[in-house]
């Protein structure tokens, strides 16, 4: 009797000491005592329903995943739900920037997923990554998203830099031990982005650059130690932009306070203001007036990037909901067993897979070099960015007053995912490129 | 040095288990399965041991079906060096488990033989005592250290987690060590090593070859779920708490 007693004591503290090692022993920042706060207990609850929901769904797509990225998603996932779950959270609330995360990441091949491996990169395709990016968005989009931003950078002088530049840049942003920001956007050009006023100018009997102008809603800004800055070299329009690297300390850089936002609040996002800035011709990424096509074919990336980490985030608040829906009881039965419930569900799971589809279409089609990458692209970006807000909206409404609660986890990813239709170009550019792209072939 | 590592592929940890319908055991169809908790631990011991340079081999072992090569690749993508996979069908129970292992560390001579105390779907927490007594190798379980010395060659000093505390045991190799919770903290297999791993050999075998016959010494009769958590009782005294912790859970 005592020794199958004994045995169930061993196994209960066993099981208990198994979930709380599984919460990333590396990275508790803040919780450091064995009585975690308030709101970290509440996402508790949510990391391991979710876990024992997340291990569910994952079959869904299982069938068109290789073997090889369906062991990049389980290490993503795992990941993710240790490292980045547990803690983000208290991330967003303090406005606190988990470096050391992402360099745990980048130690496990995060940082240059599309880099060459004689730099630290793992050379992976566009499809690889979307799976990589929707795993380790599950966890936290906001983290992910910045990650995306700083592989996104580190693709550029990838694909556009010399050998000396991939030498000299691509180790340090592999190993993430060097972080990189992507700066087209100014106060007064966004959407109409090839208007840019940062100019670049060469003085007399000098090939060094000076840079003058600023930099808006910067990813990074004023932590990032390498900016990419599109700056004006020529004529107006987009064939006289040049792109060129900037590092930190580099005189007459400066920057903005850190912006106040809604979501996305453990990045740093700041104006960047270039007084002055005199760098070498080496700093050149590519050609005089190659700028504008690098920061464009560098978006096609980053849309399916973004796209993927509204997918890892609307999958969450799914999961989330379907939990909350299955145990909490409104007259007499749980709201799960209600047909609007029901419907709500199987909606919101089409809108996450249609999502998943297009991402995924988009991600061969520029690992292939498709002409209809950009388009595809775009489509991508708009639909998932579009259709993810709005399932994570619906996973919020479905908690009911629960849902507007921070407890709960969802409204984080509201918040989070509500900038994805916006950044990396609206979705009504996105709608421009589309259209462009179908006149063109008509022509 | 080589050392062997068992592993076990099992209902993922957090998963919702659920029982089937006909009772004969557990839904595994659809489900996620991962490498057992307690593998990862020894697997991720003997990697520590070859990177202090005490060995110069992993290798990882596994039974069962085809999906087992899914398990067997993890384990390649966090660093070991080469697997076996010994292909069957057939329901394994803890001997028969013992007796491949002991027929596979006959070949392959390893000096250590490392594997997690237990699998947490069936909890039986018996295959690495049984296989230390097929080969008559000491055993040193439920290890939470490991230590070897570069002067004390041909032995491993194991700290092990008891009912009473911690024990210390020295085992002469070639040993049996199965490992516990808080032995170390498995690493992540890293992308990279991912791709590495497809080069690493998965070698087939099957009992037969292995010279093991399968005998189902054990049958499951019927898998049922635990009584649901009824509802508590308010006692009015001390006297009425002792009186029902005595006669009617019957733990006093």
């Amino acid at each position: 009797m005592s020794t199958a007693r004994a045995l169930r004591i061993f196994r209960r503290s066993d099981a208990g000491l198994l979930k709380r090692l599984h919460q990333g022993a590396a990275h508790r920042l803040f919780s450091s005592s064995e009585s975690p706060s308030a709101s970290a207990s509440a996402s508790t609850h949510t990391t391991i329903n979710a876990a024992a929901a997340n291990s569910k769904s994952r079959t869904w797509d299982e069938h068109r995943l290789s073997s090889d990225q369906l062991q990049f998603r389980d290490l993503a996932s795992e990941f993710a739900q240790r490292e980045l779950m547990p803690f983000a959270a208290e991330w967003d609330e303090r406005k606190y920037f988990p470096v050391e995360v992402l360099r745990s990441a980048a130690k496990l091949g995060f940082g240059g997923v599309f880099c060459g491996h004689d730099v630290g990169g793992s050379q992976l395709t566009r499809a690889d990554g979307v799976v990589i990016f929707e795993a380790l968005a599950y966890g936290d989009v906001s983290a992910t998203a910045f990650l995306t931003i700083h592989n996104m950078c580190a693709a550029i002088i990838e694909n556009y830099g010399t050998e000396e530049q991939r030498q000299l840049l691509l180790p340090g942003l592999t190993s993430m031990e060097v972080l990189a920001s992507y700066c087209l956007t100014e106060p007064s050009s966004g959407s109409d982005a090839a208007s840019l006023q940062t100019t670049a100018h060469q003085e007399e009997g000098s090939t060094d650059y000076i840079l003058n102008g600023e930099k808006a809603f910067i990813s990074g800004g004023g932590v990032s130690d390498i900016y990419l800055v599109m700056a004006r070299t020529g004529d107006p329009g987009p064939k006289g932009i040049s792109c060129f690297f900037v590092e930190k300390d580099t005189q007459g850089l400066s920057f903005g306070r850190q912006e106040a936002k809604l979501g996305w609040r453990n990045q740093p996002t700041a104006s960047v203001i270039l007084e002055n800035v005199r760098i070498p011709e080496r700093n050149m990424i590519g050609r005089e007036g190659q700028g504008f096509s690098i920061a464009m074919a560098a978006l096609d990336g980053g849309r399916i990037n973004i796209a993927s980490c509204s997918i890892g985030g609307a999958q969450f608040c799914l999961d989330a909901a379907q939990e909350y829906v299955s145990s909490r009881k409104q007259f007499g039965k749980a709201i799960i067993d209600f047909q609007n419930t029901q419907f709500k569900l199987a909606d919101m799971l089409t809108s996450v897979q249609a999502s998943r589809s297009l991402v995924a279409n988009a991600a061969t089609a520029l690992d292939s070099k498709s002409p209809w990458a950009t388009a595809s692209a775009a489509m991508a970006k708009r639909f998932a960015t579009d259709a993810c807000y709005n399932v994570c909206n619906d996973a919020l409404q479905l908690h009911g007053g629960y849902g507007y609660l921070k407890d709960y986890t969802v409204e984080r990813y509201v918040r989070d995912l509500r900038v994805h239709t916006i950044l990396e170009g609206t979705n009504e550019i996105m709608r421009m490129v589309i259209s462009r792209h179908m006149t063109k072939s008509q022509s | 040095m080589k050392i062997m590592v068992a592993v076990k592929r099992v209902i993922d940890y957090a998963v919702k288990i659920r029982v089937k319908p006909d009772k004969s055991g557990v839904e595994t169809a659809n489900v996620k399965m991962s490498m057992n908790p307690f593998c990862e631990i020894a697997l991720e011991e003997a990697l520590r041991l070859r990177e202090a340079g005490h060995a110069s081999e992993v290798l990882v072992v596994s039974m069962g079906g085809a999906q087992c090569s899914d398990t067997l690749r993890t384990a390649l993508a966090m660093g070991a060096d080469r697997a076996i996979h010994v292909s069957t069908s057939h329901s394994l129970f803890p001997l028969t488990v013992a007796k491949l292992l002991q027929a596979l560390a006959t070949s392959e001579k390893p000096n250590i033989l490392l594997l997690g105390k237990q699998a947490i779907d069936d909890d039986a927490n018996q295959a690495g005592q049984m296989v230390a007594g097929l080969l008559q190798w000491p055993q040193g379980t439920f290890a939470s250290k490991v230590q070897m010395d570069k002067e004390a060659v041909g032995s491993v000093t194991v700290e092990r987690e008891v009912d009473g505390g911690l024990e210390t045991v020295k085992l002469q190799l070639p040993a049996v060590i199965t490992t516990d919770l808080r032995l170390n903290q498995p690493r992540y297999a890293t992308l990279p090593n991912i791709m590495k791993a497809k080069k690493k050999t998965i070698t087939q075998i099957t009992p037969e070859q292995l010279g093991v016959q399968i005998t189902s010494d054990l049958e499951i009769l019927e898998v049922f779920e635990p009584p649901k958590r009824k509802a508590g009782v308010i006692v009015a005294s001390v006297d009425e708490l002792l009186d029902k912790l005595k006669n009617e859970a019957h733990v006093i």
